[in-house]
This record gives structure tokens, C-alpha cells and sequence, in this order.
């Protein structure tokens, strides 16, 4: 059954720097790379050496315990480098592309599950519990995805899928064989009868109000069916089942991607073409207006600080450059005694909160330092939920599984939990702590 | 202010490791530290700990002033002398900021030898505490006491849990419950909530307004009940004594902070405005305590305490101080949503029960909140056990 989802909880966060609806391209660059940390748990098993020849789709390393799963090349090219860290971890590997790309050519007419695990897609596929890649040998009960993007200064998949509508269609045909049960795809209520996921035939379509985390799949699956304890669905991006569409059709794989350039210090915030795992310099450079900042791989809330040199990461569609905060700031002018008309703020304790503004400036200062949790339902207000987001933060903390399992640790994600990071008074990072809890879940209970 | 932000970098340089919590917290004070976020969230909320705390303290800056004057124009009434605002003004003044100075003296060097000890900068609890522990003391209170007290609520009702945000009861009214079981005489009883009203009894050189008692109001209806009842009826005592207008503004005797209604609600304004003080929480102690002084009403008989209306009831006393800054310390107090109400209603049940239905303790605020602080836990345990059985519930469904 369809479901209209409407939620009250939550935030959107008014940012500057929206993109505007333009896609330019991005020369390719010569490097690239591809980072195991972009996958929380994997551990990679290398299928290639520095200085073998790639092509685009040819398999780099697989998941040493779930072999079937590749993790390939974006580009075709030479391999130039491992960069490893703390005991041997392999961080990244490095690419040196070609100026015209050659492409593995996959058989697509086998089974699907096959076919998407050779092709190097199958990292698309996530599960929860645990928000990992997805285990193939389990059969999940349903799959999920969301057809938008709510996070702050997020990407229109409406416009970046404008053109994909076949690609999409295919990508949920070849899904729907993945699943005994129905492939849910949620959007947003106000763009429902425009919006190109109603075309697509073999989906549930849902429709969900309302702001931030609306957009994300664990919400979505919240409101529609709630993840017990031994089950398992699996969640893709909106973006990721057009490319699945396109292999089905064409043989190989698209390693290019729309992303949002976005941010207070971005010149000209648009969309740009580029190919994945691209540096972040070959995007940004000239586009930026001030020196300290921080260039993040994803969006304010969840994504990555690469830096300048770092590569964009695998699962996302956004560059978000805003100001490092790392400067002492004079409480009485713009510290944490000041007025704060330009302060963002979800408490009521700035004068912004009696006149907004438009959107906000805002840098990455933590602004107060870390407390123990002292104020009470603040979570709750942005945390759309039956769950008691503290009081599993908590039994995660304190390392006690049974108390998580019965708080529903199955049912979150770290990306849940992203608004409450934001709002916390006492400035806790509960994304990491979730994150940790999923790690000894899934080394003590699966 | 550079030279400020140059002075301090120096003085991390110049101390040894282990005093830099105490630069620390004199730095983090003038300037919002330079920390960044490493991981998640890039950007985080503009509020800390340091703010919220600060705007408590703001909204308790209306019964602290009127406390003051209060302290003057009883001081005045007390002699039978009428006096100038000003005068007032400042007689209360050098009673009461005394009390404060010694509250945040003490409490916070406590708090510097275990933030030292520990290696962290002044965690900002003891700023709101170091207010109310002054606002809900009787004025002559010995410094001492006051010192000794707010020793053994930091130490004993904070530290040994672990610190702010860690603590089970309320760090201020430990204070108080400390002074009321070890020192009786000097907070209970008619010579101490009038300033200099023991010594001028002492002294005969003093006079003393005819048939001036400096009973509260609260000491006054609990003698209704006895054979020497301070009014002839409860009526008597709401027309002639404390009216509801009186009750309201605030002029009669009581702790320094408690007796003003208006101040409090100002306070109480603030603090809804600005969404610090749970709504629920509020809402439910007025309830609670409007229930149990209602219920009186109707099995009042000829109990004259009990016969006094519920509202008048509850703006004596206490009540609505507690109401306001005591029983929302989000600490001490339920944290799930359902459990606030649970737990702000039954504090202030106990509170109007204690007071009316205990004549040992003329108020029974600060014991029904302790009680509720301790309740607290376990009403979230039930509140939270219902969420795990539901998703169980869930579970057995879908495995069926």
C-alpha cells in the first residue's frame, strides 16, 4: 500500500550557498582514487598491483570476506600508488587516468544479482541493519529508496535524473528481481505529480512531508515498516538505481556523476559534471572565494572532510565548501554571549530566532565545548523516531547490546542521527557513537 | 581584544599542564574556543552549555532584584519605620550579596579543585546553582553555613556522581536540605527570615514593631491548625493577611528569591520564550500541586489550612520558585516526554501534601522535588520499558 508519510519532527537548515540549476562539465583530470574508508566495515583484499593497466569497470580490490563484491575502477587508466595507513590499512588507491577511457564489457544477460556484483555496482546496494554494504547472500525483505534529498543545500535528483527516465526504469526492474518483496520508493509530497518517479512502473511510490530527515531512507522505512530484529532491507540511492539502469541496458558501467557544488564559499554554487572519485581540486579550483575553508565530500551534516587534495567519495552527489571556524571568537561580539542575529540556531536563544533570515553563514567551530548530556528532549524535536535517540547513545556508550537491541539499534543509521549531532547543547558527535554501536552489533550479534 | 587573546595564550605558556583547566575556564568564558569539528556534523547548533546556563541565570535576575527590595521593606517593617525605595533597595542589597558572593565563591572553587584534579575546564552547572542556592536561602542565614552547605551540596550532591550533567538530586536544593536537617534552628522557626531580626531581639536597645511575630505566611497557616492559630479564619487570612494581590507582588517574608509571583512568571516567560525549561514539566508540577491543594478544599472540614483555595495555595511559599527553576533542572529530571509529566505532576502533588499534611515542615517543596529527582530514573525506566515492549510486540508479529 501506498503511504502518504507525514512527519512533524525535524529541521531544515537555511545555508547559503544553494547551486543553482546549471550542469557544466569538468575536464577529466589525471588523478583518481578509490577509498576503501568510503564503505564502513569493508576490509579490502587488493586484485591489482601498482602499475597495472586498468580500464574503466576492471575490479581494484573485493571484500576480503564477501569476495563476490568488486570494487572497481572509475576510469581507465594506470595504477599508480597505495596509500596506507595505520597498520598496513589500505586508505586509498590511487589512479592515473587516461585521456580517453576503455571500458570492461559486462554480459548483462545473466542473473542480476550476478551482474551488478561483477559490474562494481553492487557497493550502491546498503542494508540495514548495520548500514553497510549489502550481504548477498542474504534476501532482503524489501528495498528501499528515497527519491529525494533533503539535507542542507542537497542536490534536485529531480534535475539531475531529468534525462535518466528509461535508465530509471530499468534500474528498478532489475531491483525488483533482487527482492521478494516491493521496491519503496518515497518522495516528497509537494512534487508528486511532477516529479519523475511517478512515471516508473513495478515501484511502491510513497510521498512523506515535511523537512529534514524526510529525505532519508531511514526515516522513510521507519513510517513504512519499522526493521525488526533478523530482518534485513536494502537501501540504494535514487541516483545509483539510473546506473543500474544503465548497465542493464548498455553492458558497462557509468562512472560519471552530477554533483552539486555547494557552500557559503562557493562563487557560483551549480551542478558539474565529473567522473567518480575525482580529486576535489579539479572541481573547486578558481571556484572558491576565500583561502581557510573546509571542502567537504557530501553534504554539512554526514559527508567527508577531504580537503583540497582529497578525492570525492563514492556514494556522494555533493561538495559542500564552507568556512573553517577555527579562530577564538570574543564571547560579547559574536561568542556565545553575543546577541547572534546572523547565529544559527535551532534553540530560541538568538535574537535570529525571533528574525530570521533568508539563510545563514556558518563556519565548522563546534561553538562550546563538550559537556556531558545535560538538556532533554532536545533529539526528540529532530528525530522522527519511536526511538529513544539519548537512551541509545547511551547504551552505546556504556557498550551494553542487549540494552541497544531493545532501542532499536536495527533501525538507525549514523545519518539518523545527524540532526541531533547538530542540535546537541553539549556538542556530543552521535553519528560516531551510532557508528561504533553498529561495529559491535555486527561483530557480536550477526 | 587582542591583547585579551594574547594574554591568555601566554598564560598557557607560562602555567604548568595541570593548571591549564583553570586558564581554560577563564578563557572559554571571553572567548568561544577555537575547536573545530572532526568528524559528522560540520556545523553545530550556535547554543552550548555556556549560554543556556547563562540565560537560567537572567531569568532568575527579576527575583533576585525584587528579593532585595523584599529584604529592605521587611527589614523596615520589622522596625515599624517606613523608609525611601532607595534605602530598601540597599539594605537588602548588603544582605543578600554577601550570600551570593559566598555561594559562588565556595562552589566554585570546589569546582576548580575537581575540574583541576580531573583536567577539565569548569563545567557550567554550578553557575545556575550558585544563583538559586542564595535565592531560596532565609536571610540570615550565617555566611558559614551557607559556605559549609554549598561544600557539601557541590561535593556530596554533584562531584561524587561525577559532575554536572551526571548528578541524581538537585545540587542547589541539597544545599538547602543540608542546612534544613543540620541546622534547624537557623532555617526554620520566626527570627530568620527577616534580616537582623534575632539580634534586634537580642538587643534592647531595638525596637521592635508591636506584635511583629516574622512568621511566613507559610508558618502562619500551619498555626491554623493548632490551638494559637495566627487568624481567626482562613478568610481572615486572605483578606487581612497575605492576599492574592500580595501574593502576587511579593511582599512578605519567606527565602529571598521565592515570594514574588510576578518575578517568578517573568523568569518563567524567559525561560518558555527561549525553550530551556521544559513546558510539560511546568505545566504538570502546577497541575499536580492545583489537584492535591484542590482535593484539601473538598475534604477541608473545619481544617482551616486545608480550606485555603487552591490557587492562593500555590502562589505561597515555594511553590511556584520551584515550579519554575527547581523542578525543570533538565538533570534531575525525567527525560523522555511522557515521563515529564509524570514526574513534574507528582513532585507537585507531594509538595502541596508535605506542606499541608506535615506540620514539621511548614513547606514542602524542596523535600517533594527530592523525592521526584530520585522517582525520576525510574519513571523513565517504565516510560522507555513500554517503547521496548512495543517494538517486542512488533517483533512477535512479524515473526508469527
Amino acid at each position: 500500500m501506498a503511504k502518504a508519510i507525514k512527519i512533524k519532527k525535524g529541521l531544515d537548515l537555511k545555508v547559503k550557498g544553494k547551486p543553482e540549476l546549471t550542469i557544466s562539465e569538468v575536464s577529466n583530470s589525471s588523478h583518481y582514487s578509490v577509498k576503501p574508508a568510503d564503505f564502513p566495515s569493508l576490509t579490502p583484499k587488493m586484485v591489482v598491483k601498482v602499475g597495472d593497466k586498468v580500464k574503466v569497470g576492471t575490479p581494484i580490490f573485493h571484500d576480503k570476506y564477501r569476495e563476490a563484491i568488486n570494487y572497481v575502477s572509475p576510469v581507465s587508466g594506470e595504477i599508480e600508488g597505495v596509500v596506507r595507513g595505520a597498520k598496513r590499512k589500505i586508505l586509498e588507491v590511487l589512479i592515473k587516468a587516461d585521456k580517453d577511457f576503455t571500458f570492461e564489457s559486462i554480459d548483462t544477460s545473466g542473473d542480476t544479482k550476478e551482474t551488478i556484483l561483477k559490474s562494481g555496482l553492487w557497493p550502491c546496494i546498503k542494508q540495514r541493519p548495520l548500514d553497510i554494504v549489502a550481504d548477498y547472500n542474504k534476501s532482503p525483505l524489501a528495498i528501499y529508496v528515497s527519491g529525494f534529498d533533503s539535507a542542507p543545500l542537497a542536490p534536485d535528483y529531480e534535475y539531475i535524473l531529468k534525462d535518466k527516465k528509461s535508465e530509471l526504469q530499468a534500474g528498478f526492474d532489475a531491483l525488483a528481481k533482487l527482492t521478494k518483496g516491493k521496491v519503496n520508493v518515497t518522495i516528497e509530497a509537494a512534487g508528486k505529480n511532477t516529479s519523475i518517479f511517478s512515471g516508473v512502473t513495478g515501484i511502491e511510490l510513497h510521498t512523506i512531508n515535511s523537512k529534514h530527515p524526510a529525505g532519508n531512507v531511514g526515516t522513510q522505512i521507519h513510517a513504512i515498516a519499522p526493521i525488526n530484529k533478523g530482518e534485513t532491507v536494502w537501501t540504494i540511492n535514487a541516483v545509483d538505481v539510473a546506473r543500474i539502469g544503465t548497465l542493464m541496458t548498455k553492458g558497462t558501467i557509468d562512472t560519471t556523476k552530477v554533483v552539486a557544488l555547494t557552500g557559503s564559499e562557493v562563487k557560483a554554487p551549480a551542478y558539474y559534471r565529473l567522473v567518480s572519485g575525482a580529486k576535489m581540486a579539479d572541481l573547486v579550483e578558481g571556484k572558491i572565494s576565500s583561502e581557510n575553508v573546509r571542502y567537504i565530500s557530501g553534504n554539512l551534516l554526514t559527508g567527508e572532510n577531504v580537503g583540497k587534495e582529497g578525492f570525492l567519495g563514492f556514494y556522494e552527489n555533493q561538495v559542500t565548501v564552507i568556512p573553517e571556524g577555527d579562530q577564538h571568537k570574543f564571547s560579547f561580539t559574536e561568542g556565545w554571549m553575543a546577541p547572534g542575529f546572523t547565529k544559527l540556531s535551532n534553540s530560541q536563544t538568538f535574537l535570529s530566532s525571533l528574525l530570521p533570515k533568508k539563510a545563514y553563514d556558518i563556519d565548522t567551530n563546534t561553538n562550546g565545548e563538550e559537556r556531558a548530556f545535560v538538556m532533554s528532549g532536545q533529539y526528540e524535536k529532530v528525530f522522527p523516531f519511536d526511538i529513544y535517540p539519548v537512551q541509545l547513545l547511551k547504551a552505546v556508550i556504556t557498550n551494553d547490546i542487549d540494552k541497544m537491541e531493545k532501542l532499536g539499534i536495527y533501525e538507525v543509521a549514523p545519518e539518523d542521527f545527524a540532526l541531533c549531532e547538530f542540535v546537541c547543547t553539549s556538542k556530543i558527535n552521535s553519528q560516531q557513537i551510532i557508528r561504533d554501536g553498529l561495529k559491535v552489533i555486527e561483530e557480536e550479534c550477526m | 581584544m587582542k591583547f585579551l587573546r594574547n594574554f591568555f595564550d601566554k598564560q598557557y605558556e607560562k602555567v604548568g599542564h595541570k593548571w591549564h583547566p583553570l586558564v581554560e575556564s577563564f578563557d572559554t568564558i571571553l572567548f568561544t574556543p577555537n575547536h573545530t569539528t572532526k568528524s559528522g556534523a560540520h556545523i553545530r547548533d550556535a547554543v552550548d552549555l555556556k549560554r543556556t546556563m547563562m540565560f537560567v541565570i537572567l531569568a532568575m535576575v527579576p527575583c533576585l532584584l525584587f528579593g532585595m527590595w523584599n529584604v529592605g521593606e521587611q527589614h523596615f517593617v520589622m522596625l515599624g519605620e517606613s523608609a525611601e525605595f532607595g534605602d530598601k533597595f540597599l539594605h537588602g542589597a548588603l544582605r543578600v550579596l554577601p550570600i551570593v558572593a559566598v555561594s559562588y565563591g565556595v562552589g566554585l572553587a570546589v569546582e576548580f579543585i575537581f575540574g583541576i584534579i580531573k583536567g577539565h575546564s569548569l563545567h557550567e552547572g554550578y553557575l545556575v546553582s550558585g544563583m538559586l542556592i542564595p535565592l531560596i536561602m532565609p536571610v540570615d542565614t550565617p555566611l558559614w553555613m551557607v559556605a559549609v552547605a554549598v561544600v557539601f551540596g557541590v561535593v556530596i550532591g554533584k562531584e561524587v556522581f561525577g559532575g554536572t550533567g551526571m548528578n541524581v538530586v538537585n545540587v542547589a536544593l541539597t544545599t538547602r536540605a543540608f542546612l534544613f536537617f543540620a541546622h534547624p534552628t537557623s532555617m526554620s522557626g520566626n527570627t530568620v527570615w527577616t534580616s537582623g531580626f534575632g539580634a534586634a531581639k537580642a538587643d534592647a536597645a531595638v525596637k521592635i514593631a508591636d506584635g511583629y511575630t516574622g512568621a511566613t505566611p507559610l508558618g502562619e497557616l500551619a498555626s491554623m491548625t493548632t490551638d494559637n492559630p495566627a487568624y481567626e479564619s482562613i478568610t481572615d487570612f486572605t483578606t487581612n493577611g497575605i492576599t492574592m494581590a500580595r501574593a502576587l507582588t511579593g511582599d512578605y517574608l519567606g527565602s529571598i528569591g521565592e515570594t514574588s509571583t510576578i518575578a517568578i512568571l517573568i523568569g518563567l516567560g524567559f525561560l518558555l520564550l527561549t525553550r530551556i525549561a521544559s513546558w510539560r514539566i511546568v505545566v504538570s508540577f502546577f497541575l499536580g500541586g492545583f489537584v492535591m491543594a484542590s482535593i484539601f478544599n473538598l475534604v477541608a472540614g473545619d481544617n482551616a489550612y486545608m480550606q485555603l483555595p487552591a490557587i492562593h495555595q500555590l502562589l505561597l511559599g515555594g511553590f511556584m520558585f520551584g515550579m519554575v527553576f527547581m523542578i525543570t533542572d533538565p538533570v534531575t529530571a525525567s527525560q523522555t516526554s511522557k515521563g515529564k509529566w509524570f514526574y513534574g505532576f507528582l513532585a507537585g502533588f507531594l509538595a502541596i501534601l508535605i506542606r499541608v499534611a506535615n506540620p514539621a515542615y511548614p513547606e514542602g517543596v524542596m523535600l517533594a522535588i527530592l523525592i521526584a529527582n530520585v522517582t525520576a530514573p525510574l519513571i523513565d525506566h517504565m516510560v522507555i520499558n513500554s517503547n521496548i515492549k512495543k517494538r517486542e510486540k512488533r517483533l512477535a508479529k512479524a515473526s508469527a
